[in-house]
Formats: C-alpha cells, sequence, structure tokens
C-alpha cells in the first residue's frame, strides 16, 4: 500500500475543508442575506465574498485555519489500522506548508509555535470502530474565536430540560458577536461532563439544517433557534435576524444527581470534510 | 454614510465618524494581537511609528515565496481578548483606528473619546476577501519570538474594508445599543 499517496489524500481532506464550505452552510447563508438589510447585510454579503473567492483561489477562507481535529471511524477489516495515527500526523505537517496553514500548535507552558500544527495531543483524533473495511475521516478545523465560548453547565436536575434551554440561549446571548455569528451551535445533554462536551462538538458535524431524529428534540432545536435569533445580536454582533444558523442537540443518559449540559460553538465557517480509505489503499475526498 | 480614508487620518476626519457609517482605509496598517500589545506595552521604543497606521487585531496566515512574503489569509481575530492593553496602547502610540471583531468594552470605549478615536469592526473569518486587499507586505517584527500569528505585520492596504464604525469617538457604540435592547 502507498501510504505517502494516503498521506497527500489527507492534505486534500484539509485543503477541501479549508477553502470550500459545505453546501448545506453556504445555501444558509444565502438564505441569511436575503432577510437582513443595511450592516448585516453588509457582513453577510462579505462572507459570501469570501467563501466564493476563497473557493477559486484555493486559499484557507480564514486566516484562522484552526486546530486540526478529525473524527475517524475504522472499519475493523482495515489493514493497516496501525498506520492511520502516522498518515494523518505527516498529512497535517505536509499540509501546512502546502496549502499553506496558520501554525496554530503553542505549547501551554512556554509559548512556543510547534510550527506545523502538531504536538502534544493534536490533531485531535477521535476513533470509532465499525464493521468493513473502509476507513471514513471528517476533518473539522477547529477556529479559536468560536471555541473560546463553548461552555459546560453542570445544572441541577430539578432546573429540568426548560432549565438546559435557558441555559443555552443565556449563553449565546453573553458570547455575543465573539463566537463570529452567525454561528452553528452544538449541545450535548446529558452524560458526564465530558460527554456532554464532546455530543456538542459532534452535534456540529450534522449538516445546517438537518434536525435530530428525535421528534422532541427537534422541537426543541427549532425553538431555541428562534430565542437566540430574537437576540437581534446578528451578523459579527452587528445587529441582526441571523445570530445563528442552526442548534444541533444529541442527549447520553445522565446521572440522577447530574444534568450536565455540553454548549459547543461553530462560527459561519463551519467547515468540514470527508474521505474514504478502502482496503486497497485507493481514497476519495468529498 | 461611507467614507474613503487615507491614513493616518486626521482628529477632524475621526469626528465626523458616527457608528453604522462604513469606511475603506488606505494607507499603512499593523497587526496586533495579545502577545504584540503585551510586548509593545513593555518596550521602551518600537520599531515604526504605530500613530500613523490603523491598528488591526489580526493573526494572519502568511507564506514566503522568493524570499517575499505574502498574506494568504487575513481576517480580524477576537477584539475582547485586547480589551486590557488597549487603553493604555492607544495613549502610548496614538493609534486612531481599531480594526477588529466582535466588539470592545468599557475602557476601550472611554479611550476612543478622551483620543479621539473609532473602532472598526471587519467581517470575521473574511480572511481571504482582507488579503486581497493588502498591497504590499512592508516589515514583520517579533516573528521569532512570537511566531507567525502573534507577530506585529506591517502591511500597505488599498481600500481596505468594508470597515463598520462600532464604537465612535462620541462614545456611540453598536454593542452597547444591542445590550441595552437586550436588557429592555
Amino acid at each position: 500500500m502507498n501510504f505517502e499517496d494516503i498521506e497527500n489524500g489527507i492534505v486534500e481532506l484539509i485543503r477541501k475543508a479549508e477553502t470550500d464550505l459545505p453546501k448545506d452552510v453556504i445555501d444558509s447563508l444565502k438564505k441569511a442575506y436575503e432577510i437582513e438589510e443595511g450592516v448585516a447585510k453588509t457582513q453577510i454579503d462579505a462572507i459570501l465574498t469570501n467563501i466564493d473567492l476563497a473557493k477559486k483561489s484555493k486559499r484557507p477562507m480564514c486566516q484562522d485555519t484552526g486546530i486540526q481535529t478529525f473524527f475517524v471511524t475504522i472499519g475493523i477489516d482495515f489493514p493497516h489500522i496501525d498506520k492511520l495515527k502516522e498518515i494523518i500526523l505527516n498529512g497535517v505537517k505536509k499540509a501546512t506548508k502546502e496549502i499553506p496553514l496558520r501554525p496554530n500548535t503553542v505549547d501551554p507552558f512556554t509559548g512556543e509555535n510547534h510550527k506545523d500544527n502538531t504536538g502534544f495531543q493534536i490533531p485531535y483524533v477521535t476513533w470509532e470502530f465499525s464493521d468493513g473495511s473502509d476507513v471514513k475521516i471528517t476533518a473539522f478545523p477547529k477556529g479559536g474565536g468560536s471555541e473560546n465560548m463553548s461552555k459546560l453547565g453542570m445544572l441541577k436536575p430539578g432546573v429540568g430540560i426548560d432549565g438546559a434551554k435557558d441555559f443555552v440561549v443565556e449563553e449565546m446571548i453573553k458570547a455575543a458577536g465573539n463566537p463570529c455569528p452567525p454561528t452553528v451551535v452544538g449541545v450535548g445533554i446529558g452524560g458526564g461532563a465530558d460527554l456532554a462536551m464532546k455530543l456538542g462538538k459532534k452535534a456540529l458535524l450534522r449538516p445546517v439544517g438537518e434536525r435530530n431524529t428525535d421528534k422532541t428534540i427537534a422541537k426543541i432545536e427549532e425553538e431555541l433557534i428562534k430565542r437566540i435569533n430574537k437576540s437581534g445580536i446578528g451578523p459579527m454582533g452587528l445587529g441582526g435576524k441571523t445570530t445563528v444558523l442552526d442548534v444541533h442537540i444529541e442527549k447520553a443518559h445522565r446521572h440522577p444527581a447530574s444534568l450536565p449540559v455540553g454548549i459547543a460553538v461553530q462560527c459561519w465557517a463551519d467547515r468540514r470534510a470527508h474521505m474514504i480509505i478502502h482496503s486497497d489503499g485507493t481514497w476519495e475526498v468529498k | 454614510m461611507e467614507y474613503n480614508l487615507n491614513l493616518p487620518a486626521s482628529k477632524e476626519e475621526i469626528k465626523k465618524l458616527k457608528i453604522r457609517d462604513i469606511i475603506y482605509v488606505t494607507g499603512k496598517i499593523f497587526t496586533a494581537r495579545d502577545e504584540a500589545h503585551h510586548m509593545m506595552l513593555e518596550k521602551d521604543e518600537i520599531p515604526f511609528n504605530p500613530s500613523e497606521m490603523a491598528l488591526f487585531h489580526c493573526g494572519p496566515l502568511m507564506k514566503k515565496d522568493n524570499s517575499k512574503w505574502q498574506v494568504v489569509s487575513a481576517g480580524p481575530t477576537t477584539s475582547s481578548r485586547m480589551e486590557i492593553f488597549e487603553d493604555k496602547f492607544l495613549e502610548r502610540f496614538g493609534t486612531n483606528i481599531i480594526i477588529g471583531k466582535g466588539g470592545m468594552g468599557d475602557k476601550t470605549e472611554k479611550a476612543l473619546q478622551q483620543f479621539t478615536g473609532v473602532y472598526t469592526a471587519y467581517a470575521g473569518g473574511a480572511g481571504a476577501l482582507a488579503a486581497d486587499k493588502v498591497e504590499e507586505v512592508l516589515g514583520v517584527y517579533w516573528l521569532e519570538e512570537l511566531g507567525m500569528p502573534e507577530a506585529a505585520w506591517i502591511f500597505k492596504v488599498k481600500e481596505f474594508g468594508p470597515l463598520v464604525v462600532a464604537i465612535d469617538s462620541h462614545g456611540g457604540s453598536i454593542y452597547k445599543e444591542l445590550k441595552k435592547q437586550l436588557k429592555a
């Protein structure tokens, strides 16, 4: 198997994510453009022009090319599971030079920049297993401005789901223009502290406009979209109708004493791209 | 209102600006994030003249082609992180236009009134669009110590914008207005 070729596939995966926003996000931004006016419209206009420019010139749409984050589902019959970690690591290093990406990994103690977007625990990869022999990788480069607005609430179960809803709305109002709205908000409800945050982050992988299959949860998602947009924070926090493009909720069963609510925020640059590596080493990026 | 301004902008030009005006700037701008703010305030002497430039809250993505730096993507970073430095920064360096995103707080708002300056918002994440308005990279300071995002980059820009005046020199702030509305 040609591992170097698969590394080049990782570069293409990252390039796709950094330069070409998914259609669901663009469509949603276009809808926002239709309903906004004044300053808010100028912001969405700049965003849409920028998206177009980035795609045409194959340049990262945002200078914050993020922390390289991957969600990997390994088919248990894939023959080279042992090589995957190294392939991703090398792919990130190559992508940093070739695309290029901004060097974004800093040692928290010395402040030193690692210069190649790798470092301790980074790139951050979530590994899962499935049947079959294909490896599926989702690239999800995560920007710092929106990540800084993440929140964990260990609520008292007595406040109920209404309390959880209020918590999300209040936190998004507090975040105001900081996470580059219109944002996509991922909410994890239940589990423990870490699981709630993880579910919030994973909820962001769902395309904009797609509702949770559980009808009760889907209704709550719609309610939260309406409530947050009613705040009037608007694009870039300069006032307007579109503060969020979507809210996605995922759940886990919780301990009787805990009601964890994890909020993950994604800026309008809701960058996602997918890759499949087949058992013979061939790959596709889409 | 829409204005094209040549940098440095005069006191009169800054005073004319009101919140929700749109401006485009031509001239020199320098980037500074947390680390560069901190460093510049600690140093006795600065190797460039910030008073003739606009301050851009930005950690750009740069590349070097044939030993010349080029901007790949350069949108604004979250300005609120610089709130702890900005009043002292404006007082010492005399910069009168800030370009950022997300807004700033009371201390900066007061400093902008006191020293006649404006805070302008550029669409966050619109990095490719911003990069295309940079004509030339004039220099970079503290690249080795601070790394690419945190270094101070000097850009020559042409009609850089649209920048929305979000805090003006008369105490007006779009962010403050929205907060008041939310409480009401």
